[in-house]
């Protein structure tokens, strides 16, 4: 009268064998169908064509910007702040006291390439996201030597109006502000002294 | 078994009733086209940039994919195909705008994106080698009338209608259009301007659907992987099914 | 339930008694799995049941990730489809699991309907079965009709025009409730936007819906088998059918056997065929929908041609669109006009046999028909009445047909 007693329709096999080897074959083909099946999927939701293209590397002519100015640039929705620097602020980065990170070791803040004191692959061209690493507002840029309502000691550099963070000329954050990472540097490469290319890693570097 | 029966007469069915349109395009030529073929389709894609986009565009269609699929260089696409100030990134637009087609021809030259899975690559081929010169100017027995004048005449040559008169059901004496004659030969003999026409709609076919290199491709594995798992899964049906008493 | 065999068993069945008894989802498996017992001479008519629910699934999974991409927007929604097909990674294959998924959902509904025509499946006590089965098919129709207006081709568009001026037919409000459909003086951008709306939210509930309800009713009275016989009359001790076997595992591997074989075939058609000739991809629909030039010939995709055909036979407007209702409505008196004493066909006279083979040539002769735009009145008149022929005199030779008599067990 129980639901253990053999139904009278079947009669199970004693040598499980063979069904188990089929039922691991066939599972572990099919669980491979499934991830072929699964990727075309997944794949669709990355950058379309069309993202990409408006995503393309960026041409900058450089050959006019002063000492002191930054040039805004847009690049996949992000702000490029490209800015060219004097020998005192040169300088001035090198004696810089009071960073969180002087030495650029957090090295998913910039490429290799910019893993100096000066954070770029030319010493007197910046090239940054200017975006606070904090929450993302667009700080101002105040390259000047001069006492600031928030620091009495500053010595030129980028203040983030929405919470008071503050960064040096090469974009490197300063102690006891929100912000806790260096401004990001992207990818770029100098076509020659006047043109850079944002997006493009300069060949033979990572 | 019922349902044999009963696939034996819808089989039936299907067969005595026939094709419903055969008839429509049976008087196109076969393009024997094939967009597998990359020295055909650059070839194809050289003449389309040279004789077809004066006028129309293909605005579902950038540059840079020709470079992946047809196996050219960027600097081969921006020599050879691309005129004006256009991006290797930007879609395949004529230099004519719209109101200046419709301005210069009475109607703006149709886009060409989509034309070889509109119309079939048969009638692309057929349409492009059945210009005739008649007393009024260029007529084409696919399109009557067309808009579009006969770009490739230098090379073609001039062709004229062949006709011959006929009685028709009413008994009244009508001509009808039974071929061409060349009047004057173009710089290409016929078989070269065919071979010309036809990669030109292999391009055609190309553009219509880029996808389909891959899809075919990707289609041979696909269909072995099916195959295999189909297999092992007959195989675990059966191995179940050995349980089942009669 | 295998022994566990280790700690790690031990655990997952520690876990799944916390889970048991807090839900009842062991009870559900056993309910419609693993205790559920079906006959066991399923033959090949009975794979369509399962492939329509995985054909369902793939609409469900490709639709959604269609819906990212696509643009329901008069301007963009040609174009977005081209974006699909050219710019997003896969688009191409997305969008052709979806169109393929579309016709081939119809093909194996109507083999699965056919199915139910042959073996009685309709009858006593399956009627409930049966009708939310048709129900099932009507939602579909009005699912697939609104998703292929959807790319914005000329077919698309006239098509829409055609089926929407059926509509104008209504007496006295046809024109409002035209228009009230349209959501404009012509099809235009509205129509599109609550087509999509409709497409992709509403309707896919709706059937998911019916799907549930038409598993559960199934489950409560059991399956028909092809020798209609009722299994639940012949029971073991524990109250188990004879005849029957637990749909888990042998129709579980019975099924994932066919659902494969299918998916042979339709990937052949995805990566080799997907136009399939012009009847799954039309020609004129890869042309952008234009209000201002009509295309010659506005067949409606092959799955509606047979009701087109019908509608094509009535030399009046109204008269048609009622009797092309009629078609389809009276699918659900089938089980009453049915007054055989006998489910199976196997058990039937050679009337049942050439009635249904009869009614079958119509069908497809009629979507035939549709399809061509001369097709001649007097074939199209002949097969529409023999297809309500079919219909309208079941009850007398269901009445009269001599039936042969019905074996107390299934045949296998």
């Amino acid at each position: 009268m129980s639901e253990k007693e053999p139904l009278d329709s079947v009669q199970e096999p004693t040598d499980q064998g063979r069904r188990r080897l089929l039922i691991g074959t066939t599972g572990v083909v099919g669980a491979v169908g499934v991830g072929f099946a699964a990727w075309p999927f997944l794949a669709s939701l990355l950058p379309s064509e069309r993202a990409r293209i408006i995503g393309a590397p960026v041409e900058v002519f450089i050959g006019d910007l002063m000492p002191g100015h930054l040039l805004r640039v847009q690049w996949r929705g992000q702000t490029i702040g490209i800015m060219r620097r004097d020998q005192r602020m040169l300088d001035d980065l090198q004696r810089m006291e009071g960073l969180r990170d002087p030495d650029s070791s957090n090295a998913d803040q910039q490429p290799e390439f910019a893993q100096n004191f000066h954070r770029s692959l030319r010493p007197e061209i910046l090239v940054a996201n200017i975006h606070c690493t904090h929450l993302g507002c667009v700080p101002q840029v105040i390259p000047e030597v001069g006492p600031q309502p928030f620091d009495a000691n500053w010595r030129g550099g980028f203040f983030c109006p929405c919470h008071r963070s503050t960064f040096d000329l090469a974009g490197r954050v300063f102690r006891g502000v929100p912000a806790v990472l260096n401004l990001l540097v992207p990818p770029y490469r100098f076509i020659d002294d006047d043109n850079l290319i944002i997006g493009e890693t300069p060949e033979g570097a990572a | 078994m019922s349902y044999r029966n009963l696939l034996a007469g819808v089989v039936l069915a299907l067969a005595v009733a026939g094709p419903a349109d055969a008839a429509k395009y049976a008087d196109l030529d076969h393009a024997g086209s094939n967009i597998f073929d990359r020295a055909s389709l650059q070839r194809g894609a050289a003449a389309f940039a040279n004789y077809c986009m004066g006028c129309h565009s293909v605005k579902f269609m950038r540059y840079n994919r020709l470079v992946r699929d047809l196996g050219l260089t960027e600097n081969e696409v921006e020599e050879f195909l691309i005129f004006g100030e256009q991006e290797i990134t930007d879609y395949m637009l004529s230099a004519m705008s719209y109101e200046d087609g419709t301005d210069w021809l009475g109607k703006a030259p149709p886009d060409l994106s989509l034309t070889a899975r509109a119309r079939s690559a048969d009638w692309i081929y057929t349409f492009l080698r059945s210009y005739y010169l008649t007393d009024e100017g260029w007529n084409n027995t696919v399109l009557e009338n067309p808009s579009m004048p006969h770009v490739m005449w230098e090379l073609q040559g001039i062709q004229r209608a062949l006709k011959e008169s006929y009685t028709d059901e009413f008994g009244e004496t009508r001509t009808r259009l039974v071929g061409f004659e060349l009047d004057r030969p173009g710089k290409m003999s016929v078989d070269e301007y065919d071979r010309l026409v036809r990669d030109i709609t292999a391009f055609m076919e190309y553009i219509a659907e880029p996808a389909r290199l891959q899809r075919e491709r990707i289609g041979v594995w696909v269909m072995l992987f099916l195959a295999l798992l189909t297999f092992l899964s007959y195989l675990l049906y059966q191995e179940y099914w050995r349980d089942i008493k009669k | 339930m295998a022994k566990p065999a280790s700690t790690f068993g031990k655990n997952v069945e520690l876990v799944g008694n916390w889970i048991d008894e807090r839900t009842s989802f062991s009870s559900f498996w056993n309910k419609h799995l693993a205790q559920y017992y079906a006959p066991k001479n399923f033959n090949l008519w009975y794979f369509f049941g399962s492939l329509s629910l995985l054909v369902l699934v793939n609409q469900i999974v490709t639709g959604i990730f269609l819906t990212m991409h696509y643009k329901p927007d008069a301007e963009l929604a040609f174009a977005s489809i081209e974006f699909i097909m050219r710019d997003v990674e896969w688009g191409w294959l997305i969008r052709y699991m979806h169109s393929t998924g579309a016709s081939l959902f119809f093909v194996v509904v109507y083999l699965h309907m056919l199915r139910a025509l042959m073996y009685g499946s309709y009858q006593k006590p399956r009627e409930i079965v049966w009708i939310l089965g048709v129900t099932i098919y009507l939602v579909l129709m009005a699912e697939s009709f609104m998703g292929y207006v959807l790319p914005w081709g000329q077919m698309s568009y006239w098509g829409a025009q055609v089926i929407i001026s059926l509509f104008g037919a209504v007496p006295w409000i046809g024109d409002g409730l035209v228009e009230w459909i349209r959501g404009d003086y012509l099809i235009a951008d509205a129509t599109l936007n609550r087509f999509f709306a409709l497409h992709v939210v509403a309707l896919p509930l709706v059937l998911l819906m019916l799907v549930v309800l038409h598993l559960a009713a199934l489950h409560e009275v059991g399956s028909n088998n092809p020798d209609g016989v009722e299994i639940k009359q012949n029971k073991d001790a524990a109250g188990r059918p004879r005849d029957g076997i637990p749909f888990h595992p042998y129709y579980t591997v019975k099924d994932i056997f066919g659902a494969c074989f299918f998916l042979l075939i339709a990937a052949f058609i995805i990566f080799f065929w997907p136009e399939f000739g012009g009847y799954f991809l039309k020609p004129d629909n890869f042309v952008e929908a234009n209000p201002l030039v009509t295309p010659d010939h506005i067949p409606p995709v092959w799955y509606f041609t047979p009701f087109y055909a019908i509608l094509q036979a009535v030399p009046d407007k109204l008269m048609g669109v009622v009797l092309m209702g009629a078609s389809v409505l009276i699918l659900y008196l089938v089980p009453w006009l049915d007054r055989s004493p006998v489910k199976s066909i196997r058990y039937r006279s050679w009337m049942s046999k050439l009635a249904l083979a009869l009614f079958c040539v119509a069908f497809v002769r009629l979507g035939m028909l549709g399809l061509s735009q001369d097709s001649s009145t007097f074939e199209l008149r002949l097969w529409t009445f023999i297809y309500f022929a079919f219909f309208i005199l079941m009850p007398i030779w269901t009445s009269f047909e001599k039936t042969k008599s019905v074996p107390e067990r299934v045949t296998y």
